[in-house]
């Protein structure tokens, strides 16, 4: 029988603000345990939420970019568990009436373009760390951190309308893009700041009713995502095959065993108790809080093949990270050779900005107006291209004056016809066997005669003209005979 | 014994400023009569006797260098222990909460030390503010300063009482349901629960957050009047409170009270109303019209609703505002737990009192999946009629009164077995914090027995001062004056 999957993704995005949700605590990740705390995000007794604007901001601005619905007025709610991380033993959230609804998000897989709905979007604090450490002096402790008790959250959640890993893994790849785009987020999954939750079934092909679905949790990257859903619907397929049932539970992607784990079953599940949160008056969305959007990496992508005449995978990569692709307008803006400037960032700079790209506060340390002037130089013949790599090399490391540099240094290119004959005529005579074996016809020796003209120019010699010269002394030779 | 305690605030706030005793000798007789009273009473959990002592002195000084003083300079308070007072035990009645030393002052405790006032101490209280008569706490019931056998009414019955015997020139207290206005009623003094926003919650120990207020708990409406406006105003920390500016003290204390008109909500006189009562509130309403207040009947028709939907919706709240004392990070913690679960199960059964229990069961219940449309939606509903009645009778009237309670003050042990007829000693209060409305509480006669019975006095919303008006026209009429215990009677 043939299988029809069914997806939807659950997505949290800690938002890139300053303070936490509802505290003046900075959010920031990686401090030392419970050393970003106050009374507020400790749930002492007797405090209150403050909300952070910045947060809604955000969240309006993802909304806007998915192409919600933006509600004028929303409510937080309280979500009611037990557990230790959780200090009040609520989550504030939203529940009903949530920011925004109905948007929507495009993405490509290599079977084409598909647009995934988008089923809502809202905001929520996110809870703290539990650390179980079997290495502790007592066996089975385990201990709180509270630093990320509070971090403002996004919660995505997508229309049951994802087919295959595949697309889930291109579903979240769009997500992580936008919110980078937006500087909302800089959507690291192995940092925790982007998490995501999948429900899974299957059914069969041209079925009209759903299968029962398992929740899948613990998926620390977006390969992970991929692996997890591929194991999880083979799992059911098989289950079902087999005359069997699949149970509603949640699932733990255990990434050693190459495995989902059950966690905890329907029955298991908590009755959350959602009630609105007394303590926050319902949000009311003031029109000026509603900014511009900065163009979205679908358009500037888009943008890119048409204005610079680059191919897919050329516009993919340099708008990879907004300030990548602002570095490279500025680069053709100062010379303006699209497709060199393209061909040069790919192959020379981009290997020193990968590691940083995932940040998003990065930006290309070097200035596009100095590798504009160095490819300048390359296209009138003042250097070659090996001292222009060198120069490129040489500006990442710190900045300088490339023009003035290639003067006082002498890096400039030898175009002078009289030095580069002598240069020739001296290794001619150095070498006449050679010369013969050129004359005969062994072409492949000319290749000596350049590589020699090079040491002893030093690597300066214009190559073009090298060539040219060294032709016509060639032909002047055989005319001779 | 001095008589500095038997002062009133205002009186003491002239003396200051006539320098005619200093802070020192203010204090130092309301630390001796506190220690001379208290163990019979039980009013105060705490007192911070050293503290109060060293603030006294720094402001003995000010006085001295002469200035301005502020505006409740070396006035004694009491504060309701579900204050958080930095540095000091917050147990909110509970052992739940027993070892909680506060790490940070509530906004309205430091808006009153920076106005120069003094804290004696913390007061008893039913625990987590639920209850009618303080024996719900677990440091034992405090008693009525004008009948020891008696309760004092709760939740904030250790400040009433504290205020009534003249333990400190005025107290806080806090109202979910009535929690200031009953004790107020029951002890004989001024209690008013202020509209709701209009003074921060920030460091009040949450029951019900969207019906709780902090609030004055003094010996007259002036003085009521004085702490009020000391503590109310916008707070960003609280997101609840309103932005709109606070009147000043003259506006607060400068209308004509004499041209008001005055509902009498018919639903109010039901059966259970006690007899001595009824008679004092229609006394006094007729000694008002003889002044040119008109009184009016108006309708409140969903009054009989308001017990049950703020049983259900306050509750609720409280379910999940209490959810936070678990024994993991602060307060109570169970021994010999084997795992997360009896942590919490361990810790819970041992660190809440039966009364907070049962509210938790009946809040949770409330919230619960194939519940929640029933209880905790159709009373949120209701909750807004009875907004609207209000809003509708306001149209006609300036306020509403009605007595504060419907009995006076009943015995310790009477009803605390039966917390259904507990639960009615709220009847004439809890409507006002469905509504967000202000009221306040004021003494207006004594029972045969001396016990005192109280009025309460109705306004809309953010309309404080026409409280504060009308309960300094009717003190004027209520002969004696009841403020608190008449110093010449003794207590114990
Ligand atoms: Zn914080």
């Amino acid at each position: 029988m043939a299988w029809e999957t069914i997806i939807g993704l659950e997505v949290h995005v800690q938002l890139a603000t300053r303070s936490k949700m509802f505290c003046a605590c900075p959010n920031v990740f990686g401090a030392p345990p419970n050393t970003l705390t106050c009374p507020v995000c400790l749930g002492l007794p007797g405090v209150l939420p403050a909300l952070n604007k910045q947060a809604v901001l955000f969240a309006i601005k993802t909304a806007k970019a998915l192409d919600a619905q933006v509600h004028p007025c929303s409510l937080f709610a309280r979500k009611n568990y037990f557990y230790p991380d959780l200090p009040k033993g609520y989550q504030i959230s939203q529940y009903e009436q949530p920011l925004a609804t109905a948007g929507k998000l495009r993405i490509e897989t290599s079977g084409g373009t598909k647009t995934i709905g988008i089923t809502r979007l809202h905001l929520e604090e996110d809870a703290g760390k539990l650390i179980h450490e079997a290495e502790f002096t007592r066996a089975g402790a385990s201990y709180v951190d509270l630093n990320r008790t509070g971090v403002p959250l996004m919660e995505i959640v997508s229309e049951p309308e994802i087919s295959t890993p595949e697309e889930a893994m291109a579903y979240l790849r769009a997500l992580r893009e936008l919110v980078r785009y937006l500087k909302v987020s800089d959507g690291n999954m192995e940092e925790g700041s982007l998490r995501c939750d999948a429900n899974v079934s299957v059914r069969p092909e041209g079925s009209q009713t759903f299968g029962t679905k398992a929740e899948l949790k613990n998926m620390n990257s977006i390969r992970f995502v991929g692996k997890a859903l591929a194991y999880e619907v083979e799992r059911q397929v098989r289950v079902l095959e087999s005359g069997g049932k699949i149970a509603q539970e949640t699932l733990l992607w255990s990434e050693k065993l190459e495995k989902t784990l059950p966690m905890r079953s329907k029955e298991e599940a908590h009755d959350y108790r959602y009630f609105p949160e007394p303590d926050i008056l319902p949000l009311t969305i003031e029109g000026e809080w509603i900014e511009a959007l900065p163009e979205l990496p679908w358009d500037k992508r888009e943008r890119f093949k048409q204005v610079y005449d680059l191919t897919d995978e050329e516009s993919g990569i340099l708008t990879e990270h907004p300030a990548l692709a602002e570095f490279y307008e500025a680069l053709v803006d100062a010379f303006p050779n699209p497709k060199a400037a393209s061909n040069w960032i790919l192959v020379e700079l981009l290997k020193s900005f990968r590691p940083k790209m995932n940040r998003l506060d990065f930006f290309p340390a070097v200035s596009p107006k100095r590798v504009a002037r160095v490819l300048s130089m390359v296209e009138e013949g003042v250097i070659n291209q090996n001292t222009a790599k060198d120069l490129l090399a040489r500006l990442l490391e710190e900045d300088f004056d490339p023009e003035a540099f290639v003067a006082q240094q002498g890096l400039g290119q030898i175009s002078d016809e009289k030095a580069l004959l002598a240069w020739i005529d001296e290794l001619f005579e150095r070498h006449p066997s050679q010369v013969n074996e050129y004359l005969d016809g062994k072409e492949k020796v000319f290749g000596f005669f350049v590589g020699q003209l090079m040491k002893m120019s030093q690597g300066k010699a214009n190559p073009r003209l090298l060539n040219t010269l060294l032709k016509q002394k060639f032909d002047a030779r055989k005319g001779a005979f | 014994m001095s008589n500095l305690p038997f002062l009133t605030l205002a009186e003491l706030r002239s003396g200051y400023s006539r320098k005619e005793f200093q802070p020192s000798e203010v204090i130092e007789a309301h630390l001796k009569r506190i220690e001379a009273l208290n163990p019979e009473l039980n009013a105060y959990l705490e007192v911070f006797a050293d503290g109060a002592r060293d603030r006294a002195r720094t402001l003995d000084k000010k006085l001295t260098q002469g200035g301005p003083l502020g505006p409740l300079f070396g006035i004694p308070l009491a504060v309701k222990d579900v204050l958080c007072v930095e540095g000091t035990k917050t147990t909110c009645g509970s052992k739940m909460l027993e070892p909680f030393i506060a790490p940070y002052d509530a906004s309205c405790i430091r808006r009153l030390r920076d106005q120069g006032a003094v804290f004696l101490g913390k007061t008893n209280m039913d625990e987590f503010a639920m209850g009618s008569s303080t024996e719900n706490s677990a440091f034992g019931p405090t008693r009525n300063p004008f009948a020891l056998e008696r309760v004092p009414g709760g939740s904030s019955g250790g400040s009433a009482a504290a205020v009534a015997a003249h333990l400190c020139q005025a107290a806080l207290g806090s109202d979910t349901g009535g929690s200031i206005r009953q004790p107020a009623a029951f002890c004989g003094i001024v209690g008013l629960k202020p509209t709701y926003g209009r003074v921060s919650r920030y460091g009040l120990v949450a029951f019900a957050s969207s019906f709780d207020q902090i609030g004055p708990m003094a010996k007259t409406s002036e003085d009521a009047a004085i702490l009020f406006w000391a503590i109310a105003g916008h707070d960003p920390k609280d997101m609840t409170s309103s932005a709109r500016p606070v009147p000043s003290l003259e506006a607060l204390l400068g209308q004509d009270s004499r041209r008001f008109r005055l509902g009498l909500p018919k639903e109010y006189f039901v059966e259970g109303m006690d007899q001595e009562v009824r008679d004092a509130l229609l006394a006094t309403l007729a000694n008002l019209e003889g002044l040119g207040v008109q009184v009016e009947e108006v309708s409140l028709p969903h009054t009989p609703y308001a017990t049950a939907v703020y049983y259900i919706l306050a509750t609720s709240e409280a379910s999940s505002n209490l959810a936070r004392y678990d024994g993991v990070k602060y307060g109570f913690r169970a021994k010999d737990a084997d795992s997360l679960l009896e942590l919490y199960e361990l810790t819970r059964a041992a660190g809440f009192g039966p009364e907070v229990k049962r509210r938790i069961m009946l809040g949770t219940y409330a919230l619960s999946a194939g519940y929640y449309e029933a209880y905790y939606k159709k009373a949120a509903q209701v909750r807004r009629l009875i907004l609207e009645d209000f809003t509708r009778a306001f149209e006609k009237v300036d306020a509403i009164v009605s007595p504060t309670t419907p009995t006076p003050p009943f015995l310790l042990g009477e009803k605390i077995e039966d917390p259904l007829t507990m639960y009615l000693s709220d009847i004439y209060t809890n409507a006002l914090n469905l509504a967000g409305l202000p009221g306040m509480s004021l003494p207006i006669a004594r029972t045969g027995d001396g016990l005192p019975v109280g009025m309460q006095i109705m306004a809309p919303a953010f309309m404080e001062e026409r409280l504060f008006c009308l309960g300094s026209l009717i003190e004027e009429l209520t002969n004696p004056p009841i403020r608190g215990v008449p110093f010449d009677q003794p207590i114990a």
